[in-house]
């Protein structure tokens, strides 16, 4: 049981996917302009994570060594497609924000990572709990990411207005504009990246 | 004069990887090295510029005639991981000169966003084949440019003092965050 709870945990700093294992950086900067799209980008790609997981380990004794990965990349870009429809259909401003980084799920490398270190040498229950930890630690480091970018670019965190910024005449908050746009996301990563060197430590 | 734009674009403005975030993990994987980021360049430019050919004339002539458009995810990654296999094979017999000098990085370019990224971006800002084509070589262009930038400053980076928690990554990323910084100058241009 401790290990499962250790599987669940360990992607939150220890092996946290972004911040310590540097995977899956596209997404993580591309849509993490707030925290909610970073939120969503987070739990779009623990879906697709654990239940990829889940068939990978359930029908590893049936896929021959030679063309697992060609049958891994099937199994993920299913799911992907489930995401990418079921998204469309229900959250339409969340897709359109996310855009082309939703498909991209594909070629993100910790899926595919997961499916092949973990979920093709362990038992079908192990390796949900393993995509949820991971799909966790990544939606935890993205949130993160998209929240410190929403307050300094845009005065705000989850879309409510903070009020931290000496405001101009007509009201607006003179926010840090940069870091919405694409230098903020790799200023602010790299600083992260640097704290959690040091909280590993 | 269209396809000027298209160039401008994909190179400075919309730089694939200092804008769109793109084919972020080579950026910062490969880039320790210029000579090593010029042969990755050229491979990816390679290998867009036919993922694009291709899924093109997929999307084209078999998914929106049988009205299957919601398989473009499986059956694009599908194509681009056998085509990036079948370029590796082909290279390896016609030209052995070239495979030596791409080789390593062909297994690389399957996980590569930058190349499904192009391919369905093609499709979604409805190019027709040749500016499908021109779209994918001047991205593959610009990818080229940020690395070989990137690159540049990295190897001198290695020479000067970093604060000790700051040093391999961190800076990198922060490298990228000025380099970004600089093409976002470009701006409003095309």
């Amino acid at each position: 049981m401790s290990d499962q709870i250790k599987n669940l945990t360990k992607g939150f700093i220890t092996e946290n996917p972004v911040f310590v294992l540097l995977l899956g950086l596209c997404p993580t900067l591309g849509v993490t302009t707030s925290a909610i799209n970073g939120l969503g980008m987070g739990l779009a790609t623990a879906f697709v994570l654990v239940m990829s997981n889940m068939v990978v380990s359930l029908v590893k004794n049936f896929i021959p060594d030679k063309v697992r990965i060609p049958a891994f990349i099937v199994i993920i870009a299913s799911f992907v497609t489930i995401v990418d429809l079921l998204m469309q259909g229900y959250l339409q401003a969340l897709h359109a924000q996310l855009g082309l980084f939703i498909p991209l799920i594909v070629v993100n490398c910790i899926v595919l990572g997961r499916a092949e270190a973990f979920a093709s040498k362990n038992d079908v229950f192990s390796s949900i709990i393993d995509g949820l930890g991971m799909g966790l630690g990544f939606s935890f480091a993205l949130t993160i990411l998209g929240g410190i970018r929403e307050i300094l670019g845009s005065g705000a965190l989850f879309g409510f207005p903070l009020h931290i910024f000496p405001t101009d005449d007509k009201g607006n908050p003179i926010t840090m504009i940069v870091f919405v746009l694409a230098p903020g996301a790799f200023i602010v990563l790299g600083y992260l990246i640097a704290l959690v060197k040091r909280i590993n430590k | 004069m269209e396809y000027i734009v298209i160039i401008i674009a994909a190179i400075f403005v919309n730089n694939v990887v200092l804008a769109q975030f793109l084919g972020v993990c080579p950026f910062l994987g490969v880039s320790g090295k210029v000579s090593t980021s010029v042969g990755m360049s050229g491979a990816v430019m390679f290998v867009i510029t036919i993922a694009t050919i291709v899924t093109w004339l997929i999307q084209n002539y078999i998914l929106v005639p049988f009205h299957i458009e919601f398989l473009q995810t499986i059956t694009f990654i599908l194509v681009i991981a056998s085509l990036v296999q079948m370029v590796e094979i082909m290279l390896k017999k016609v030209s052995p000169a070239l495979y030596q000098a791409l080789g390593i990085f062909l297994p690389l370019i399957t996980t590569n966003c930058a190349v499904l990224g192009v391919a369905i971006l093609t499709i979604q800002k409805d190019f027709n084949l040749m500016e499908g084509v021109v779209f994918a070589m001047a991205t593959s262009i610009g990818f080229g440019l940020a690395m070989v930038l990137f690159s540049g400053i990295r190897e001198h980076l290695d020479l000067m003092e970093v604060p000790k928690g700051m040093r391999g990554v961190p800076t990198a990323l922060l490298v990228g965050g000025i380099l970004a910084l600089a093409f976002m100058g470009f701006t409003g241009l095309a």
